[in-house]
């Protein structure tokens, strides 16, 4: 099921305001290269899966936070940096959803197919794209939440487990869908 | 060589007495060659007209045409599997078989026609087929030019016809149940018979208001005519042998006197597109599918010599 | 009562890695081409995963089938021979077939692979799966989703081979193999394709009252209020409009899913020997959950124990589900 409402979050976030913030973008940037620079590395069939969208422009809305993320993954030039929300970079697919929502997703812990059709994602654009970057991230076995999150030490791995215990709190109801 | 025309099964629940009508008219006036009768669609419609079969039949023949008795697309009850068993055996008409279950109660050497229910899609199908008495193909309506081409090649090895739905609504799905009955609150046991009521399909709708499907019975079909009348140069040039014409809620003899000039070369397709636009139609023509496109879409000849 | 061999799906090399660990006594997968019915985008596996899969699940004691259940449309008839030869050589354990070509193919070529008839092929009566059991040597039919419990007992009694039966994912009513919807609106079949509802041609498109529009190609197939959830634009799950429903109804079927846990022991007593799970464009998430929690119903049933269902009635949670047509005529 996908959403029609452009409702964010049902849950409660520790920082309300903080979507509206104005945040520097610049410090995150290089952060946000090596991430996916490792996720490349880990995982390379996840390129072959993607096929001719490894050339496609996404925009991740992440849409209690005041940020939003542009991932092209081409894995000769990947991209993957923070842009601000009045000034997404042209893309043909769109994906908006909370940090909970896509954390669950990266975490390879929940059904995928029920978050991309269920209300918690808002997909507009190439529908195709979306679908085939799902399929793609299911294929990757562990999760590659935990790969980035060992990238920053024992830090990284204790920010992680305070994250997944709030979204197990605010679980999700996983509907089926076809 | 020029193809021959031919009159699909009727697909639509009409009255013995419209149906027997339908059939006076095409054995006297309608130019065309085989006319296939029998019930395709519900069993539950078929002792409405089996008992005209044999009358109806000796009418047509009487008018020079050549009769094939058709069997269902769907069997599954037992009364479905007698009916497909009682067809297979040897009759006195020849008969077009629409589902494996008739083929598996075929008399050796019982020679039959194959219907575009059961999924003829490449020449391996065929010779399978053709090895074991069928003598006619009719291939799947979403069935495109180039695949239709390598099929006509091989039927004409095989020494078998090879036959194209060139009007009518396209069949495009069929199921177990009964979709008339559904919109009515009732099932297929209990239905009423309510797919009398529309001859030519119950209209189904988009929520924005485009007309995009019929439904008739278990079978939903494609609301546009299939009208494949300027490709009958190109069919007749691979060698298709016969054109199947679907028999809707239109003056059918005025459709197949237009296809007939076609097929003889005495008219080309502009002059039948004007004679089409002389006939009254309740839906637009399609020929999508035989283009490899959508099979909704009307691919115009201006743009057909890029197709 | 027979072994209830556990059928499940996998659309991806993790996936199917986790239905073997999950306890699958069979994975069905396919290539990704269009020799197999679901030929999504970023799915399925190449010649180097599968021969892995195939060696992955052989050690383990599970079996890998292939699925070659599309039909050919002439011309493309190379691309299923090869796709046979390919899995033969990489040691599958059975072909799905659906088109009699492809059958004869592999039963002349490949006599010592076993042959499934895919659900594709429809054959719902013993007649017809007695043809291609006589002319294919067919060891095994997946019976269409629309037969009751006392339909598949009677079956079994008139058929010499196994039967396998869909028991949780997708319900759907369409005759399989027989459904050129997609390819009406689309110019994509489903038959030669092996596409329904390719997601390239999907569009949400919000109207100026802000409810939404799921579209396929140029048609609307659903439109949804503003707080109502929009489902994925298949045809058949579409809401139309006509003289009997002004303002539109789910002209073919509701959006259900279907759960045949309570019936198992029922579905082994009448001779199924394998049982389905649909499913190979769900996650590896879903199909561990699923897998697991049948495994646990079947090991049960078999040891003459209760089996725990009321975990397989939570994996269905907010969704409706149904015990479709097994349990009575009613909906036809």
């Amino acid at each position: 099921m996908l959403t029609s409402d452009l409702e964010t979050s049902r849950r409660p976030w520790p920082l309300p305001a903080l979507a509206d913030l104005p945040v520097p973008l610049l410090p995150l940037q290089p952060v946000l290269y090596r991430i996916v620079r490792r996720v490349a590395r880990l995982h390379p069939e996840l390129f072959d899966r993607l096929g001719p969208h490894q050339r496609t422009d996404f925009v991740i809305d992440l849409t209690d936070l005041p940020l939003a993320l542009h991932l092209r993954p081409n894995p000769r030039a990947l991209l993957l940096r923070a842009v601000r929300k009045d000034r997404l970079p042209p893309h043909r697919a769109h994906i908006a959803g909370d940090v909970f929502t896509l954390l669950r997703l990266l975490d390879a812990d929940v059904d995928g197919d029920a978050i991309f059709f269920s209300r918690e994602l808002v997909i507009s654009g190439d529908t195709e794209a979306v679908v085939t970057l799902r399929n793609a991230l299911d294929d990757v076995e562990g999760s590659i939440a935990e790969d980035v999150a060992k990238m920053f030490g024992a830090p990284g791995r204790f920010a992680l487990s305070q994250l997944r215990g709030l979204a197990d709190t605010n679980d999700h109801n996983d509907g089926m869908t076809e | 060589m020029t193809p021959r025309l031919t009159i699909g099964p009727i697909h639509y629940f009409w009255s013995a007495e419209k149906k027997q009508d339908f059939y006076a008219r095409i054995a006297d006036e309608a130019p065309v060659d085989t006319v296939y009768l029998g019930e395709v669609i519900c069993s539950k419609r078929q002792p409405f007209f089996d008992q005209h079969i044999e009358a109806t039949a000796e009418r047509l023949e009487r008018g020079g045409k050549r009769v094939v008795v058709c069997g269902l697309a769907e069997v599954m009850l037992k009364r479905e599997r007698n009916a497909e068993r009682d067809l297979a055996q040897d009759g006195p008409f020849e008969i077009e078989i629409n589902n494996a279950a008739g083929l598996f109660h075929l008399p050796a050497g019982r020679a039959h026609r194959i219907g575009p229910f059961l999924n003829v899609y490449n020449e391996q199908t065929m010779s399978h087929l053709a090895d074991r008495g069928a003598t006619h193909v009719t291939v799947p309506v979403e069935m495109p030019s180039a695949s239709v081409e390598a099929m006509a090649a091989r039927a004409a090895e095989l020494g078998i016809g090879l036959e194209v739905q060139v009007f009518g609504r396209a069949g495009l799905a069929t199921s177990a149940r009964c979709y008339h009955a559904r919109a009515y609150g009732r099932t297929k046991d209990n239905c009423q018979f309510v797919c009398e009521e529309h001859a030519d399909g119950l209209p189904l709708d988009t929520r924005n208001g485009e007309a995009f499907l019929r439904v008739n019975g278990i079978q939903t079909q494609s609301h546009s005519y299939v009208n494949l009348f300027a490709e009958v140069p190109e069919m007749a040039r691979m060698g298709v042998t016969d054109l199947r014409l679907l028999p809707q809620e239109a003056d059918m003899v005025a459709v197949a006197t237009v296809f007939d000039s076609l097929r003889t070369g005495t008219i080309g397709p502009d002059e039948a597109q004007a004679r089409f636009d002389g006939i009254e139609m309740t839906a637009p023509f399609s020929n999508g599918f035989w283009h490899g496109e959508a099979g909704h879409r009307r691919i115009q000849a201006a743009s057909r010599e890029l197709a | 009562m027979t072994a209830g061999e556990l059928v499940c799906p996998a659309g991806t090399p993790a996936s199917l890695r986790t239905a073997v660990d999950a306890g699958a006594d069979s994975i069905y997968c396919g290539f990704q081409n269009a020799t197999n019915a679901r030929n999504f985008p970023g799915l399925n596996f190449t010649s180097q995963e599968l021969g892995k899969a195939v060696q992955y699940a052989h050690e383990r004691g599970s079996r890998v089938l292939l699925a070659l259940n599309t039909y050919p449309a002439a011309g493309n008839f190379d691309l299923w021979r090869d796709a046979a030869g390919l899995g033969a050589q990489l040691g599958v354990d059975a072909f799905i077939v659906a088109d009699m070509g492809v059958a004869a193919y592999i039963a002349e070529s490949h006599p010592d692979v076993r042959l499934h008839l895919s659900v594709q092929a429809a054959a719902a009566s013993p007649d017809a799966i007695r043809y291609y059991v006589r002319e294919f040597g067919v060891k095994r039919v997946v019976l269409p989703r629309i037969l009751t419990i006392p339909e598949i007992r009677e079956i079994k009694k008139e058929i010499p081979c196994e039967i396998e039966t869909f028991i949780f994912g997708n319900h759907g009513l369409m005759v399989e193999g027989r459904c050129s919807l997609t390819n009406y609106a689309t110019g994509l079949s489903t038959n030669m394709d092996g596409v329904c509802s390719p997601a390239h041609l999907v569009e949400y498109r919000r109207d100026p009252d802000g409810s939404m529009s799921s579209r396929l190609g140029p048609f609307t197939i659903d439109r949804f209020d503003p707080q109502e959830s929009a489902g994925y634009p298949t045809i058949c799950k579409g809401r139309y409009c006509n003289e009997a429903h002004p303002e539109g109804y789910y002209a073919f079927e509701e959006p259900i899913s279907l759960n045949l846990s309570r019936l198992l022991p029922e579905l082994m007593d009448a001779g199924v020997n394998a049982f389905k799970i649909e499913g190979r464009q769900r996650s590896r998430a879903y199909v561990k959950k699923v897998v697991a929690a049948f495994r646990a119903a079947v090991d049960d049933i078999r040891a003459g124990r209760a089996p725990a269902l009321a975990d397989l009635a939570a994996l269905t949670e907010g969704q409706k589900q149904t015990e479709g047509a097994f349990q009575t005529k009613k909906w036809r």
